[in-house]
């Protein structure tokens, strides 16, 4: 078995279980704990209301903006960046269904409108989320909060995350087709370590984020506090 | 716990001639209580920990992405710009004790030793950031891109550091004279009714102390006793005003809660079920709470779960009573020719759902209000609040995070700053002093007794 078949048969699998099991285990070990029921009176009945949280904090506060702005750029540059190439980029896309074909059996039907990136503009938006996570390494570094509260989980998230980015970019910008084993290869490992180190760290937040300001939302909702 | 279980006040004296009430600077400090061993001091802090991680504050836990966004709206990271007042980093041994010993990937951190067991050394150098370097004003929970309620949590981590007697010597003092005497600046009984009986006198007018039956059950702080009795007056005028069937006891008059402040479980609720038991003693439908920021969060939301089902009664701050009679247009009010600025007390407006209720009766007053940039739920904390106000050790620290509300107040030029929470009041009373500052702040309660209209106006 060569490398490449390696990295995109039996690790890729094993990656997708731990990936899934991993996350499945982190997850349902927090949901299924119980809070104890707040039995004060509400202010606003209709606490649900403050899931709109989910929306407002992707957006930042004009009055909070001069601490958070670098933050908040770089991050969504990044996370635009580097969702879109995942999601749209045209190899993806054919590699998803051609991967979902081989292990289910089951094919996309082709009615499911999936919009599809080229090869420039996949460069285009690769190269920027490259930079924007350069940037964000570089604050972390450079920034003494940063630095105090970062741990190994900061600095290897960041390396299993760019990785497939780099790879990628590398391999986008071969000639010609078949583009090099060895670099496909490197490319289909980086993203084995995403997955296998996905469910461990502070990549969770993926999963988190909406029912963490869901939560909050309702909490603060119900007492008719700041959102 | 006691620091020593022989005359505790004897030990911890009050001064109650400063702009700040406290006990007077003590000789020696000791921020540790009982005679415990360091292990003892750790397991009790770990089991206290894992009482507090339900469903939400493990989901907390989990998603914190150490992106730092919460230093800059922090007051004490503001003025000092030291990235140990970074409001998460606060938290860094209770994040550690959920890692290691309770999150779904405890068994694997402990396995391979990723998170150190937390050590009595951490929860004595985390004091200082748990204890003074917090108001729980909750400006960090607003700012956290994930939507972390980490103030909720700090006054969670606060419960391990109280049960492992890591309290800081002033805080756990008046904590431990409250639970005792049942008011932590010695607002006693005895004392509230010497006080109502002289105000009575000074004042002429009535008021009710001890009524064995009324609709309404008044409180105070024990700062408004001892510092601000026309707190007292002011709350009697309104009432007298309104017509209501009210009172005042002597066995539930004190809402301020030290043991929420220091983290003291036991003492929070004993506090609390006070409060409840004399509004039901005499049949009251409400509630009132004073202008104390701690004691609105301590009974509005924290009451019911104290008391193991909700309350029956309703529970008001003064704010939201005074907004409810200018709405139903039963409070009639002269109007008064001032400019005003706001403050807004965190636990009240920020994370208490009161915002408007006090704005609403300055308008009735017919001030011309001048709002503060940043404001209501984003306002500064006057960096008094959570017990700080009372560490001496946190003066310094607390001077300077007050530089930020003179600022923010000088910048509107109003001429009267106003609030509605008697901490926050003496906060600026002394730190008011330390700059010679020449603003006073006014109470709002105080300021609407002031101006109620006579009969006929």
């Amino acid at each position: 078995m060569s490398l490449l078949d390696f990295a995109r048969g039996p690790a890729l699998l094993v990656a997708v279980a731990v990936f899934l099991a991993g996350t499945a285990w982190r997850l349902g070990g927090v949901f299924f704990l119980r809070d104890s029921k707040d039995l004060s009176e509400p202010r606003r009945a209709a606490a649900w209301k403050g899931i709109r949280l989910i929306a407002l904090r992707s957006w930042p506060r004009r009055e909070f903006l001069a601490g958070s702005a670098f933050s908040e750029i770089a991050g969504y540059t990044f996370h635009v960046g580097f969702l879109a190439v995942l999601l749209f980029n045209a190899r993806h896309v054919r590699g998803f269904g051609n991967w979902l074909a081989a292990s289910t059996g089951s094919h996309i039907p082709a009615a499911v409108p999936w919009p599809t990136l080229g090869g420039t503009s996949s460069v285009v938006l690769s190269l920027i989320a490259l930079v924007a996570l350069l940037a964000t390494l570089a604050h972390r570094l450079a920034s003494p909060v940063k630095r105090l509260i970062s741990n190994f989980d900061d600095y290897f998230s960041w390396l299993v995350t760019i990785a497939p980015l780099a790879t990628g970019l590398v391999l986008a910008a071969q000639p010609g087709a078949p583009r090099p084993a060895g670099l496909l290869a490197a490319h289909y490992l980086s993203v084995d370590a995403l997955l296998l180190w996905f469910p461990w760290g502070k990549l969770i937040h993926a999963f988190t984020l909406i029912p963490v300001r869901a939560i909050t939302g309702m909490r603060f909702e119900r007492k008719g506090a700041t959102l | 716990m006691s620091a020593n279980p022989s005359h505790p006040q004897e030990l911890h004296p009050l001064e109650l001639d400063q702009p700040r009430l406290a006990v007077k600077v003590p000789a020696e400090r000791v921020d540790k209580q009982g005679e415990l061993a360091d292990a003892e001091r750790v397991e009790r802090a770990m089991s206290a920990f894992l009482r507090d991680f339900g469903r939400t504050t493990a989901l907390y836990l989990e998603s914190c992405i150490h992106c730092g966004m919460c230093a800059d709206v922090c007051h004490f990271y503001e003025v000092t710009k030291d990235p140990k007042y970074t409001p998460i980093w606060k938290l860094e041994p209770f994040k550690q004790a959920y890692k290691r010993e309770y999150g779904p990937l405890a068994p694997l951190y402990r396995a391979l030793n990723l998170k150190r067991a937390v050590t009595a050394g951490e929860l004595g150098e985390w004091q200082h950031l748990l204890y003074d370097a917090c108001t729980v004003c909750g400006r960090c929970s607003l700012a956290c891109p994930m939507g972390i309620d980490i103030a909720g949590m700090i006054s969670q981590a606060r419960h391990g550091m109280s049960e492992a007697g890591l309290v800081p010597h002033e805080l756990w003092a008046v904590a431990e004279r409250a639970a005792r005497e049942g008011s932590p600046l010695g607002a006693t009984p005895k004392v509230l009714a010497e006080r109502i009986e002289w105000l009575a006198d000074d004042n002429e007018i009535e008021i009710a102390l001890d009524k064995p039956r009324a609709e309404v059950l008044c409180t105070m702080s024990s700062i408004e006793i001892m510092k601000y009795p026309d707190s007292l007056v002011a709350t009697a005028k309104v009432m007298n005003h309104l017509g209501l069937d009210w009172t005042f006891r002597s066995d539930g008059y004190e809402a301020t809660n030290f043991g929420l402040l220091s983290g003291n479980v036991e003492w929070q609720k004993q506090l609390t079920l006070k409060l409840i038991n004399a509004a039901i003693a005499c049949g009251a439908r409400l509630l009132i709470l004073p202008e104390c920021g701690h004691a609105y969060g301590a009974l509005r939301w924290m009451g019911a779960n104290a008391y193991g089902k909700p309350l029956p009664f309703r529970v008001l701050h003064i704010s939201e009573f005074l907004a409810e009679h200018v709405r139903d247009g039963s409070l009639k009010l002269r109007k008064a020719d001032k400019s005003v600025t706001f403050h807004d007390p965190c636990q009240i407006s920020r994370r208490g759902g009161a915002t408007e209720a006090p704005r609403e009766v300055l308008a009735a007053l017919g001030v011309e209000l001048r709002e503060m940039y940043p404001t209501k739920g984003l306002n500064w904390c006057c960096g008094g609040g959570g017990g700080v106000v009372a560490i001496h050790r946190a003066d310094e620290l607390r001077y300077r995070a007050f530089r930020l509300k003179m600022d923010q107040i000088d910048a509107t030029d109003a001429e009267l700053p106003v609030t509605s929470c008697a901490n926050c009041r003496q906060t600026f009373d002394d730190g008011g002093a330390h700059f010679k500052w020449n603003r006073k702040m006014h109470s709002l309660l105080e300021l609407v007794a002031a101006h109620l209209a006579e009969p006929g106006q």
